[in-house]
């Protein structure tokens, strides 16, 4: 009954009302809010590189971890996506009697655009997600806050290793994806094309110029920024305990995937752009 | 740090000292007008209902938050103000226990001792007594290797008190450190509480929802010949005659200082809401 000691009748009368233009414009001023604390933590994961002090083991555990670790998925599915490639395009270049072209177009495309697109998003499906829910649960058990009280800056620890070290390994594991790539589909081009294995790689290697080798191992540098602070900002801005963390673990793979889509168009008309100018 | 040296870096002031905090989030302040002022070696017991805000004052004495309004004091430095390079000098001389433990889940419990150490890159050589000194100071000598997750409740909490007291901090800052233990642990962990006061003389902020933590801080003291604790009256003094470290009680109502006094204040209070206190 209401005013019991155990059921309190309710005020209902002095709760303000939210219209639907309250909502946009809170959920808007939220979005630009962190849109800019996404920007400072990105801004300040690269400015700790200038002053001490600086953790160079924690930035070498990382590599390990990042790099290391992600080698196998990267290897494997580099390896079916060209061997998938080769498949697609050498039926269409049968038709024609080109199917000796099927070399330049793969890689071209592994290089120039899939090696760094796939080999982003495969290391954001496994870095982004770990880095998050990693961050996230330091900072629901107070560890975050606990570093803080030593006296030790979050970012310098936890923010700017990662983002080193993720830059630093995503081209090399794209170097490996392209190569791995081109491997399965020399071995595709074989056994479906009928094309011999040096035809093949004379043609890929050749197709290739100094243009695609720096738009294929510049754009990896930047996703490698995008998934490791994406995966940092999510981590350290947790709420709501564990299925917070959960959450943001979610959030962190699909921003990171998004903004690595994104930026891909972006970063392959500036490329095109400076191959036209300068090579 | 000796006692008299803890005297010396403190004596020129409060130790901390609020003045008229506020210190609000979206669902509104949760630190209405907060004041008061904690001089040196003196422990300070925060009392009060969950939600009442003593962990936000243990947090902001250690500038992990920025009041709203007001301003806080510590050891002579405006810490609202600092930015959070100063602040994390600063911290240096704060040890912070939190409710928890808080201690770093991949780190072996002797390595996480140790990190303010090696984060301050003290020499590898001196670092070892120091952490068994520590490690034997809470009599968790033998679990230097293992994780934090192989041990109990109970010793996690000695081990960041332990962690907490490696630098010879000048203000200890407890976080409930006795919430959910059971009597027994509860009495350890204040006895380390005690001989952390009466060995090394730190100025410490106690939060709590158990009183009879207070009263124990309040009636008794560490005798250091003894090597146990003793009962002390606050008025005659202890075993060799000097009185104790002084201890206040404070009691937190609706982000306000509901009563501030010390023990034997709050003891013949009639006040209704204090006396379920002490019930």
């Amino acid at each position: 009954m209401a005013g019991t000691p155990l059921q309190i009748e309710r005020d209902t009368t002095s709760e303000p009302k939210l219209s639907v233009v309250d909502v946009l414009v809170d959920s808007l001023k939220r979005w630009v809010f962190s849109v800019q604390d996404y920007s400072l933590l990105s801004a300040r994961s690269v400015s700790n590189l200038a002053t001490a002090p600086r953790y160079f083991q924690d930035t070498l555990d990382q590599m390990d971890d990042i790099g290391v670790g992600s080698l196998p998925i990267v290897l494997i599915s580099g390896f079916f996506i060209g061997a998938v490639m080769v498949l697609q395009t050498g039926s269409q270049f049968t038709r024609f009697g080109q199917a000796a072209l099927t070399g330049d177009i793969v890689a071209i495309a592994l290089v120039r655009e899939l090696g760094p697109t796939l080999t982003g998003i495969l290391v954001a499906g496994r870095c982004s997600s770990g880095i998050a829910s990693e961050l996230g649960s330091m900072l629901v058990t107070e560890q975050v806050d606990a570093m803080r009280a030593m006296g030790t800056d979050p970012s310098r620890k936890l923010v700017t290793p990662r983002v080193l070290a993720t830059v630093l390994m995503l081209p090399l594991l794209t170097a490996l994806n392209d190569f791995v790539g081109l491997l399965g589909g020399c071995v595709a081009s074989v056994f479906s094309l009928r094309l011999g294995a040096v035809e093949f790689w004379t043609r890929a290697i050749k197709a290739l110029d100094f243009a695609d080798l720096m738009q294929g191992f510049t754009k990896p540098m930047v996703y490698g920024f995008i998934l490791a602070t994406v995966g940092c900002y999510k981590g350290l801005n947790v709420r709501g305990g564990t299925q917070g963390v959960g959450r943001a673990t979610t959030q962190a793979v699909v921003l990171a995937s998004v903004m690595i889509i994104a930026a891909d168009l972006f970063l392959t008309k500036l490329a095109l752009y400076l191959g036209d100018k300068l090579f | 740090m000796t006692p008299a040296a803890a005297t010396a870096t403190t004596n020129a002031g409060p130790a901390v000292v609020f003045d008229n905090v506020y210190l609000g989030f979206d669902e509104g302040d949760i630190l209405r007008g907060v004041s008061f002022s904690v001089p040196a070696r003196e422990t300070m017991v925060l009392l009060g209902e969950t939600g009442t805000g003593k962990t936000l004052t243990l947090k902001l004495a250690a500038g992990l938050l920025r009041p709203s309004r007001g301003s806080v004091s510590v050891l002579g430095q405006e810490v609202s103000t600092m930015s959070e390079k100063e602040l994390l000098h600063l911290r240096e001389r704060i040890g912070f226990v939190f409710q928890e433990g808080a201690l770093f889940d991949s780190m072996t419990v002797g390595e996480n001792v140790a990190y303010r150490l090696r984060e301050e890159h003290v020499n590898e050589d001196e670092i070892e007594p120091r952490v068994n000194e520590a490690l034997q100071f809470v009599e968790l000598e033998h679990t230097a290797d293992q994780l934090p997750s192989e041990l109990s409740g109970g010793m996690r909490r000695r081990v960041s008190i332990a962690r907490a007291l490696i630098n010879r901090p000048d203000i200890v800052l407890y976080d409930s450190p006795t919430a959910g233990l059971d009597p027994i642990t509860s009495q350890t962990i204040i006895s380390l509480i005690l001989r952390l006061r009466d060995v090394y003389g730190v100025t410490a902020l106690l939060a709590t929802q158990r009183l009879q933590d207070g009263f124990a801080l309040a009636n008794f003291c560490f005798d250091k010949e003894a090597k146990h604790v003793v009962h002390c009256n606050p008025a005659k003094g202890g075993k060799d005659g000097q009185p104790p470290a002084p201890t206040r009680f404070m009691v937190y109502k609706d982000g306000r200082i509901y009563f501030e006094g010390d023990p034997q204040e709050l003891l013949s209070t009639k006040d209704p809401y204090l006396r379920r206190f002490l019930v």
